[in-house]
């Protein structure tokens, strides 16, 4: 697949966590530990995440289908959302209720599905925004020159090495907008990087990137580890999360389903269930009688919780309508 | 027609106080609009609180002309953090849809009859000179050349004009230089991820929105020192005119707003005074002369949307601005 040997076998971070690998497990060294974190949107829980710890210094991804929950969990703790209830820390501090801009600046940043690179802002401009703690952001200290001008170098030196890194100092003064879509998921993780992060979330990295890019930026997560930093990511690429990752936590209707290393996660039931439904070895012309075949265990249990659901919905479907679903489920993972 | 008096008319219109002023609220929309990006249509009623704040202090509280100006710039801090807290929190449109009611309510509450007392209601203020005029350093008599030709008033208002937009433009160019203006214009282009990388994205929007707002207050002083403060002139239309000056000049420069100020008045002189002179000399057929000076405001729109078509970017603009259409 690659000539990079590095990338071929990276290197896993292991004992993480503290007992047996379950969801809401305990880890070793946590850099968040949240609480009871839920977020509705009207009728719908798109969060219930009653306890869950992201391990430091290693590469965990957040799986999960659509609709899981995955993005709406970054947004709240990257503080671009409020959550209904909850309460996380990151790294000893308490960070809900917390504005998005402090919590990038406790050392906690995030990349975003949708590319968000400045367009109209050159890619040199676009890296040294992610530089803290600048003195010429300052109204009154920006009309003076000399009192931010060596900072400014040193940005820009800093700002050069971490491009050229990314290979795209040579764009150093081109538009952002005139990237290829890969090349501004790079902007993007590169201009994260300025800022010295201590935890990098990246929300699906590897959405619309072209094949050619995809090792470069594997290797580039992967550095992000060996220099100390905690990495947390969203991800759809099924292989590319058994490459890379240390940790794997499964998200399902806004819960966590299962945790574990990406070997063992990914023969959990729990996660087979919810990337393909929990009937995916039934026949479902058996089930409804329109082919003749054996009548498995498995076709007779489903055939029961139809009845059951049936049953439910002629009666009172309206009050019933969430406990029913939630009995069907511990069935399942029965 | 009377090229000659045409053309002088025209010429004076190059350094007039109309033009100042505008040229100095344009600067105030391009912190706003090019630089960061604040739908702002509400520009009359910063103008309006300056120009009125400035009268009122002078007339209602008898303070000295430099402090009356201060009073209308304090006033235009207070509108935008009225304007700013409830509404720079939200997506930019709906700035747009607040600001151009506010400009309104601004206007009304100086036109009702309520405080006629202070605000003199429609009949709007005059006779606050005599400060502003006795601080003239120019000795007294008319001169300069040609079509501006003026008296010592008359330079002292102009001059003192170009030194405020002088120091505006200054302080524009400082600020986007710097690492505060790049910032401003992040947040432009996408204020979530300027917000992921660490920047309080609703302080930066609120110090641009008070910057801006000055310059459009200290445009309405410019505007009100030569002759007096009268309430139509702060409606809607004028907020558009200021719109179509900064789309001409460039929305993202320093110069664009002060070039497009002086080539929308040049034209409105131009026109002003040849077309009324076509209609009396029978070239406008059909058309009375007061018709025919009308006729100007439909080029001026005309001119807005040919702008907005052809040349976005306005005439300073990065041409290579062009090349990206922003989604």
């Amino acid at each position: 697949m690659s000539s990079n040997s590095s990338s071929q076998s990276p290197v896993k971070t292991t004992g993480l966590h503290i007992g047996d690998a379950a969801p809401g497990v305990a880890k070793v060294d946590p850099i968040i530990i949240a609480d009871n974190v839920t977020r509705t949107f009207g009728g719908l829980k798109a969060v219930d995440v009653e306890h869950v710890e992201i391990p430091r210094g290693a590469i965990t991804a957040l799986i999960g289908p659509n609709g899981a929950g995955k993005t709406t969990l970054f947004n709240l703790l990257t503080g671009f959302d409020k959550p209904d209830t909850g309460t996380w820390t990151f790294d000893g501090t308490r960070l809900n209720g917390i504005p998005a801009f402090r919590v990038a600046r406790m050392g906690q940043v995030r990349t975003f599905q949708l590319t968000k690179a400045l367009g109209l802002l050159t890619v040199l401009e676009n890296m040294k925004l992610g530089a803290q703690k600048q003195t010429g952001e300052n109204v009154f200290s920006s009309l003076l020159k000399p009192l931010w001008r060596k900072q400014e170098v040193e940005i820009e030196e800093r700002a050069m090495e971490i491009l050229a890194r990314f290979k795209l100092d040579t764009k150093k003064d081109d538009f952002a907008a005139s990237l290829s879509g890969g090349q501004r998921k790079l902007l993007e993780m590169a201009r994260a990087l300025m800022s010295s992060p201590k935890l990098v979330m990246l929300d699906e990295p590897m959405a619309g990137v072209n094949p050619a890019l995809t090792q470069s930026l594997l290797d580039h997560i992967l550095n992000l580890k060996t220099e100390g930093m905690s990495v947390l990511f969203v991800e759809h690429d099924m292989h590319m999360v058994r490459h890379i990752a240390d940790w794997v936590i499964v998200m399902a209707e806004g819960r966590i389903v299962a945790e574990g290393d990406p070997e063992t996660v990914m023969q959990d039931a729990a996660v087979i269930d919810a990337y393909l439904g929990s009937h995916q070895d039934v026949d479902l012309g058996v089930v409804t009688g329109r082919i003749s075949g054996e009548k498995t265990a498995e076709v007779e249990d489903l055939l029961a919780e139809i009845d059951a659901e049936v049953g439910l919905t002629d009666s009172s479907a309206y009050i019933a309508d969430t406990p029913t679903d939630d009995t069907a489920k511990e069935e399942d993972t029965k | 027609m009377d090229w000659e008096a045409i053309l002088s008319n025209t010429a004076s219109w190059l350094i007039s106080p109309e033009t100042i002023a505008y040229a100095l609220a344009a600067l105030g929309l391009a912190v706003h609009f090019g630089y960061g990006g604040l739908l702002n249509f509400g520009m009359a009623g910063f103008m309006a609180l300056g120009a009125y704040g400035y009268a009122i202090s002078i007339l209602t509280f008898g303070l000295p002309w430099w402090a009356g100006i201060l009073v209308g710039c304090l006033a235009s801090v207070v509108f935008a953090f009225i304007l700013g807290i409830p509404t720079l929190r939200l997506r930019a449109d709906y700035l747009a849809i607040v600001t151009i009611a506010a400009a309104e309510i601004v206007r009304l509450l100086f036109t009702t009859q309520v405080f006629d007392a202070v605000t003199n209601s429609a009949d709007g203020l005059g006779n606050y000179h005599e400060g502003f005029r006795a601080a003239n350093p120019f000795p007294e008599g008319t001169y300069g050349f040609g079509p501006w030709t003026y008296n010592a008033n008359g330079w002292w208002v102009r001059i003192f004009g170009i030194g405020l937009l002088i120091i505006a433009a200054l302080l524009v160019w400082l600020l986007m230089r710097s690492p505060w203006g790049r910032v401003l214009k992040g947040i432009r282009e996408d204020e979530d991820a300027v917000r992921a990388l660490g920047k309080n994205v609703f302080a930066y929007k609120m110090q641009a929105l008070i910057i801006g707002g000055i310059f459009g207050a200290l445009g309405g002083v410019v505007f009100a020192l030569p002759s007096a403060v009268v309430p139509s002139v702060y409606v809607t239309s004028l907020t558009f005119f200021i719109w179509t000056i900064l789309l001409l000049g460039g929305a993202a420069t320093v110069f664009g707003p002060i070039l497009g100020a002086v080539i929308f008045w040049v034209i409105m002189g131009f026109l002003s005074n040849v077309l009324p002179a076509m209609a009396s000399s029978g070239l406008l057929p059909f058309m009375s002369t007061t018709q025919a000076a009308t006729l100007r405001f439909i080029f001026v729109g005309l001119a807005l949307m040919l702008i907005v078509i052809f040349r976005p970017q306005g005439i300073l603009g990065n041409k290579k601005e062009l090349t990206f259409v922003k989604q």
